[in-house]
């Protein structure tokens, strides 16, 4: 019944003792921001913004790359589902993301061929067995997936695949980081880094952000055990006037991070600028195709009219996305914008903060 | 002078390689001999030799119960099990949910031209053995078949009639607070077994679904004296989803500790790789009793040996837990408390759980 | 982001390093995973699984440490707080 390696982090009792050392050790309030989408989906799932003290605030980030992927690029996306000649391989997170009208779910009610993978190689295994078909991925994400994204194009390339293409728009959490902190009316005054990005690229990126803007920065888990650990490795930083990158996931990060996946990921995508859904534009903080591998974006491929979308006037999501606005407050939020009718990203979204509050939360504090 | 032959030859009897084809639904030979060959030589009685447009039964004592449930599931044939075990297994655990004792059956399918008449048979002969284990007899059906692309195959819709002694009903009027909320084993192998099932996630695993009729333990528990007020079997949306309609249904609180909930090993290895939430994964053959709770600790007994028979032919034997209680507020709302001590809120996902990867 | 598990290395197949996968199991269920970003992966390994593919293996030392720091914490905390064993 037990899971290893999970199951010793979700202890009960270590759980208590790790919350009584963050009460203790914190003599003032502080705002800590946890990252990744993964780290808000467990702190309001396991309720630990619910037993950590009064002094500590969490404000949930944008690490959501569903939440920020531009509402254009999702109408791309359809667009490209309900051609017939077009098998759309997409995770499953994608499926009800709202584009400007609808989403996938709804191309493949009317027909479009839009097929969940697990991992992007699926879809290229996919692309070698449907010759006659074209096979486009929405590859999505951090610098966490970003490398098997890559590996996918690789392998389409090694094996002469001339019907597979990506459609292509993953997200940099350190410029993320860095147009938050340098926010006028910035509040944050410590963060969580997303363990599993950090598991790819390493931590010596976060050192000139800690040290520029003297904030301390916590490479997390997202086991309970694991963030309440981050926080009181953040709080005792804070409260010691610190600002060093540490790191609290060792057993699966390295400072040097995974050389091969970033090879990879160097390999087949340089950065460039990019827009988030409900933050605008980051310079130096999206991924795309190197032109070695032109033939493998969908863009390319696959002419379009659709340009830049404006998002829905009443969606929020970018105060969400800051950490200014929690979706509680959100004047939309459960009457019209819900999981059924999302009005943004973070609603439907499983790790944004919206679903999350909506799901675990109910419309009104339980207790 | 020889004679032309026909370009249209009926066959004595169907072949192995045989498939369904629209003439088969058409009402003419063709249906009959489908008729007869797949079906009436599997469901056997005297209703099915009488071959009547309706089944003229026996008046039994007890209120009649009723329920009817449509089948539809992909892929048809699963690790443990298939759509057909699961029409009878599906309709039988809804009767015995209202503490009926389930005694006959109707069945209806949808077979899409094309279906293989082997495949078929194997369905129907699932159904003649889930329906024999159950103590049911399938008295009355209807065949359609519809054009290629109108029906993944085979749909299979099941109606079932019971009996329930006065006294015996249980339905969610009689759920009270203080009451103990008991589940009858392990959650989530269906639903896993039927995704590993499916190609395209890549899943492996010795894991079989645990379509099963659940009529037996509900009856032992009315049996052995325990004070039953509901139950309810779960299906497609999972234990969360069962308790989400109960604690509408009652409009009282109810209260779980979801570190009680027994989930097995592979469900939880691939719940947490997909990024599913165990408590909504399908089940087929478990079910959700609440009942008197000073008779907690007996039900618990009585759900263990009924278990401890049925996990016989079990790949993993499945025990029951006990797992939470009824009380009066948040009223219509399911709390469950988590592995940390704070408590959720468990409710209804708005589609299908999706595997995610985020 | 970044839904990651980890899971036990059981079976290696391939020597191409692009190509190089293994079976990996997670407590009862199994999955053909690339190994591609972590060729020195062993039998027996634990490694950290997203989108099919490998993307650390488990430093198990590691891991003991920061399950043994909580398991002092938690002895403190039993104590109160006493200076005890």
């Amino acid at each position: 019944m037990s899971l290893e390696h999970v199951d010793e982090y979700r202890d009960r009792k270590a759980i208590g003792a790790l919350v009584h050392a963050i009460e203790r050790e914190a003599t003032k309030p502080w705002t800590l921001m946890e990252v990744c989408g993964g780290q808000t989906h467990s702190i309001v799932r396991y309720g630990l913004d619910q037993l950590l003290p009064d002094t500590i605030e969490l404000v949930h980030g944008p690490g959501c790359p569903v939440c920020v992927t531009p509402i254009g690029m999702i109408d791309r996306a359809l667009e490209l589902a309900a051609r017939p000649e077009v098998i759309f391989c997409t995770f499953g997170d994608m499926l009800r993301v709202p584009g400007s009208s609808e989403d996938l779910y709804h191309v493949k009610a009317r027909g479009g061929d839009v097929r969940i993978v697990y991992s992007p190689l699926d879809a290229v295994e996919l692309a070698a067995t449907e010759p006659a078909r074209e096979v486009v991925f929405f590859a999505i994400g951090f610098e966490t997936t970003a490398p098997a994204n890559a590996m996918a194009v690789a392998m389409a390339e090694k094996r002469g695949l001339g019907n597979f293409s990506i459609l292509a728009s993953h997200v940099l959490v350190p410029p993320a980081i860095e147009a938050l902190l340098s926010a006028p009316d910035n509040r944050v005054q410590g963060f969580l880094a997303a363990g599993h990005v950090c598991a790819v690229m390493g931590s010596a990126e976060y050192e000139p952000l800690a040290r520029r803007y003297r904030v301390p920065i916590v490479i997390t888990g997202f086991e309970p055990l694991e963030l309440l650990s981050g926080i009181l490795a953040c709080v005792r930083q804070l409260e010691a006037g610190e600002a060093k990158v540490d790191n609290a996931y060792a057993r699966f990060v390295r400072s040097a991070g995974n050389p091969h996946a970033i090879a990879m990921l160097r390999r087949v995508f340089e950065v460039a600028p990019q827009t988030w859904r409900g933050l605008g534009e980051i310079p130096a903080s999206g991924l795309i195709l190197r032109s070695a591998f032109a033939r493998f974006d969908a863009t390319k491929r696959f002419s379009s009219d659709i340009g830049v979308v404006p998002e829905d006037p009443e969606c929020q999501s970018g105060d969400i996305l800051r950490g200014r606005l929690k979706p509680a407050a959100c004047t939309a939020f459960g009457t019209r914008c819900t999981p059924e009718n999302p009005l943004g990203a973070p609603m439907v979204s499983n790790e944004g903060a919206c679903a999350a509050y909506f799901r675990y939360r109910g419309l009104t504090p339980t207790t | 002078m020889t004679l032309p032959s026909c370009p249209l030859p009926l066959p004595d009897s169907l072949d192995e390689d045989a498939l369904v084809t629209l003439a088969h639904g058409g009402g003419g030979r063709l249906m009959r001999r489908l008729i007869e060959d797949v079906f009436a030589a599997e469901f056997d009685n005297q209703w099915m030799r009488e071959g009547h447009d309706g089944a003229i039964l026996e008046a039994l004592p007890g209120r009649p119960v009723l329920t009817t449930d449509s089948f539809v599931v992909s892929p048809l044939f699963f690790p443990g099990g298939d759509i057909g075990e699961l029409a009878v297994c599906g309709t039988v655990n809804d009767l015995a949910m209202c503490g009926a004792t389930p005694r006959y059956l109707t069945t209806g399918f949808v077979i899409e031209e094309g279906f293989s008449i082997a495949d078929l048979r194997r369905v129907v002969r699932s159904m003649a053995r889930a329906a024999a284990s159950a103590g049911v007899q399938i008295v009355t059906g209807d065949t359609k078949v519809v054009e290629r692309g109108k029906a993944d195959g085979l749909f299979i819709n099941t109606a079932g009639l019971g009996f329930v002694r006065d006294g015996e009903e249980t339905r969610p009027s009689r759920v009270e607070v203080g009451d103990a909320i008991l589940v009858s084993g392990d959650v989530g192998r269906h639903g896993v077994a039927v995704l590993a099932a499916r190609e395209g996630l890549g899943l492996e695993t010795d894991l079989l679904s645990d379509c099963a009729p659940v009529a037996g333990a509900a009856r032992a528990l009315i049996d052995a004296g325990i004070e039953v007020h509901c139950m309810r079997d779960l299906t497609r949306g999972g234990l969360a989803t069962a308790l989400v309609e109960l604690a509408t249904s009652v409009d009282l609180c109810l209260s779980i500790d979801e570190t009680k909930v027994p989930v097995i090993g592979a469900v939880r290895g691939a719940a947490e790789l997909l990024g599913l939430d165990p408590l909504y994964v399908a089940n087929e053959g478990r079910f959700v009793a609440i009942v008197r709770g000073a008779d907690a600790e007996r039900c618990l007994e009585v759900l263990a040996s009924e278990a401890q028979a049925a996990s016989r032919d079990a790949l993993t034997p499945f025990a029951p837990a006990l797992i939470g209680e009824v009380r009066q507020a948040p009223a219509g709302r399911v709390l469950a408390t988590t592995t940390t001590g704070a408590e959720r809120l468990l409710g209804m996902l708005s589609g299908e759980q999706l595997p995610r990867i985020c | 982001m970044c839904l990651a598990l980890p899971g036990r290395v059981v079976e290696l197949f391939g020597t191409d390093p692009l190509e190089r996968t293994a079976r990996v199991s997670f407590g009862g269920v199994s999955r053909k995973i690339s190994l591609a970003f972590t060729p020195e992966a062993e039998l027996g390994d634990f490694v950290l699984v997203h989108v099919g593919v490998a993307i650390a293996i488990l430093d198990e030392e590691e891991a003991q440490s920061s399950l043994a720091a909580f398991a002092e914490l938690e002895a403190l905390e039993a104590g109160d707080g006493d200076v005890s064993s």
